[in-house]
């Protein structure tokens, strides 16, 4: 995998055909206006690609096998145990509808508060379980320098054992 | 304090569809959704359970819920109501009225757990230590100075101090006695303002790093240090007051990692990077689960051995726009 290039968006030039962003980057974060989950990226310092933040804007298109991280706003749920609505963040959502995008996924990582309870780092479960795919790690807010490190080694060595599956 | 409260200069009809920040709209849904009332956890329940717990027990649970009330009349009647005349838009103003009012409910939810559980005179008894508990007054002094200074920004540190990191030497209680399965629909209500502070902290301590954006900055360094003095000397008084809390019971350093673990999210709810270091905030595993069953790093596959990893199952979700 790629590393050093510190948080540079990873955008390809857009593709001639419809218009959508298209990325090489091996990990693909949402993060909303209040940016912790950004910030948690920048410190990992690796190639990363920033989901739009409105779903209003084309969706971008992964070139390569990613982790997702996204984070969970809690309070998504009516009251304690109920179903969680609207968890997974719109734009995720409409990323993910991507055929695509979802074949692409192999990893994801959730940002939250464990004051949320039940609803700590949920959208990360749900997806993981929509796209029958790991949870790699959780965190809080913008993470410690502790997460960093262990967000880093921990996808070095997932890439590299991602590698040397059979195809 | 004859002092009038400050009040906004002008008034114009809030207009909810003309949006200047997005997260003024994500937060009042949020803290909308999130709404409860006391009286629909059945706190009836936790009497046998209380009957169970030595007097001292009682009169620590007791002791710490008065606390916690204070915290929460002080950011119902002074603090959220603070932070209006600053604020930079019609709907921020809006969202720290629901921030208002849910801290009285809260302070109103520990009285439903007094005249659940215990008698009228034990309930004078803990409200009078709570006037008389010089470290307990002091971080009330300490917050209420802010609240009442000139600063806006550090009205917003001393604000989300108080919702992030100050209220947490009460809350380690019944998330122990809920790991111990006592007084576990009192733990469930708790929760439910453990939650709401969290969506207040976080809603706070953006606007804070909204208003930094505007400010030069030898100033923004300024508040920096400012935020982790005052952290610091809250924190000095929390330890003391997490002594005269707890050493009866033998928790106390249990408490203190809690703290810890704590002031590190309120520093970054605030945008600042955490203070201390893992090994100081290791906190006690049980009372982590109480917290959050997802909190158990053995789900994540970095953290596990990764082979007895397994993907879920069962995941109730509602949203209707999945296309698969």
């Amino acid at each position: 995998m790629t590393l050093g290039m510190a948080h540079s968006t990873g955008f390809a030039p857009a593709s001639a055909g419809d218009g959508q962003p298209e990325t090489d980057a091996s990990l693909i974060y949402f993060s909303s206006a209040s940016g912790y989950t950004r910030r948690f990226v920048e410190k990992l310092g690796i190639r990363a690609a920033q989901l739009p933040l409105h779903t209003s804007q084309p969706t971008l298109l992964a070139l390569r096998p990613y982790v997702l991280l996204l984070p969970t706003y809690g309070g998504t749920a009516a009251s304690p145990g109920a179903a969680a609505r609207g968890a997974v963040p719109k734009q995720v959502i409409k990323f993910l509808n991507h055929e695509g995008n979802r074949s692409l996924i192999r990893g994801v990582i959730g940002a939250g508060n464990t004051n949320f309870g039940d609803s700590y780092c949920l959208a990360a479960d749900i997806i993981a379980v929509k796209c029958q795919v790991p949870v790699l790690y959780r965190f809080e807010l913008m993470g410690t320098s502790e997460d960093v490190a262990k967000v880093n080694e921990g996808l070095e060595k997932f890439w590299t054992h991602q590698s040397q599956k059979p195809a | 304090m004859t002092e009038k409260l400050k009040l906004i200069d002008g008034v114009e009809a809030i207009n909810w569809n003309r949006i200047q920040d997005e997260k003024d709209v994500e937060v009042w849904n949020r803290l909308v959704n999130n709404f409860w009332l006391p009286e629909k956890v059945p706190l009836s329940n936790d009497v046998q359970s209380w009957a169970t717990l030595t007097p001292d027990e009682q009169q620590l649970t007791m002791r710490v819920f008065t606390g916690l009330t204070l915290l929460d009349t002080m950011q119902a009647t002074i603090g959220a109501v603070s932070l209006i005349p600053d604020a930079l838009t019609p709907h921020e103003e809006a969202v720290y009225t629901n921030i208002a009012f849910m801290e009285s409910v809260h302070a109103k939810s520990y009285s439903s757990i007094f005249s659940t559980l215990a008698s009228t005179k034990e309930i004078d008894e803990a409200f009078r230590w709570s006037t008389e508990n010089p470290h307990l007054q002091k971080k009330a002094r300490i917050i209420t100075d802010y609240y009442r200074g000139d600063d806006p920004l550090k009205r917003k540190v001393a604000s989300t101090l108080l919702e992030s990191f100050l209220f947490y030497s009460g809350f380690y209680l019944p998330m122990y006695w809920s790991s111990r399965a006592k007084l576990t629909n009192t733990a469930d209500l708790v929760r439910l303002i453990i939650r709401d502070e969290a969506v207040h902290g976080y809603y706070i301590g953006y606007k804070y790093q909204r208003g930094l954006e505007t400010i030069p900055e030898e100033r923004r360094q300024e508040l920096k240090d400012y935020t982790y003095e005052l952290l610091f000397e809250l924190y000095e008084n929390e330890v003391q007051y997490t002594h005269d809390l707890y050493d009866g019971v033998g928790l106390a350093e249990d408490v203190k990692k809690f703290l810890h673990y704590n002031a590190n999210k309120a520093l970054m709810n605030l945008g600042y990077e955490a203070m201390f270091p893992s090994t100081l905030t290791d906190v006690n595993p049980a009372i982590l689960s109480a917290l959050s069953p997802n909190a158990d790093e053995n789900h994540d596959f970095f953290s596990g051995s990764g082979s007895s990893y397994v993907i879920g199952k069962a995941v109730n979700t509602e949203d209707d726009d999945w296309d698969f």
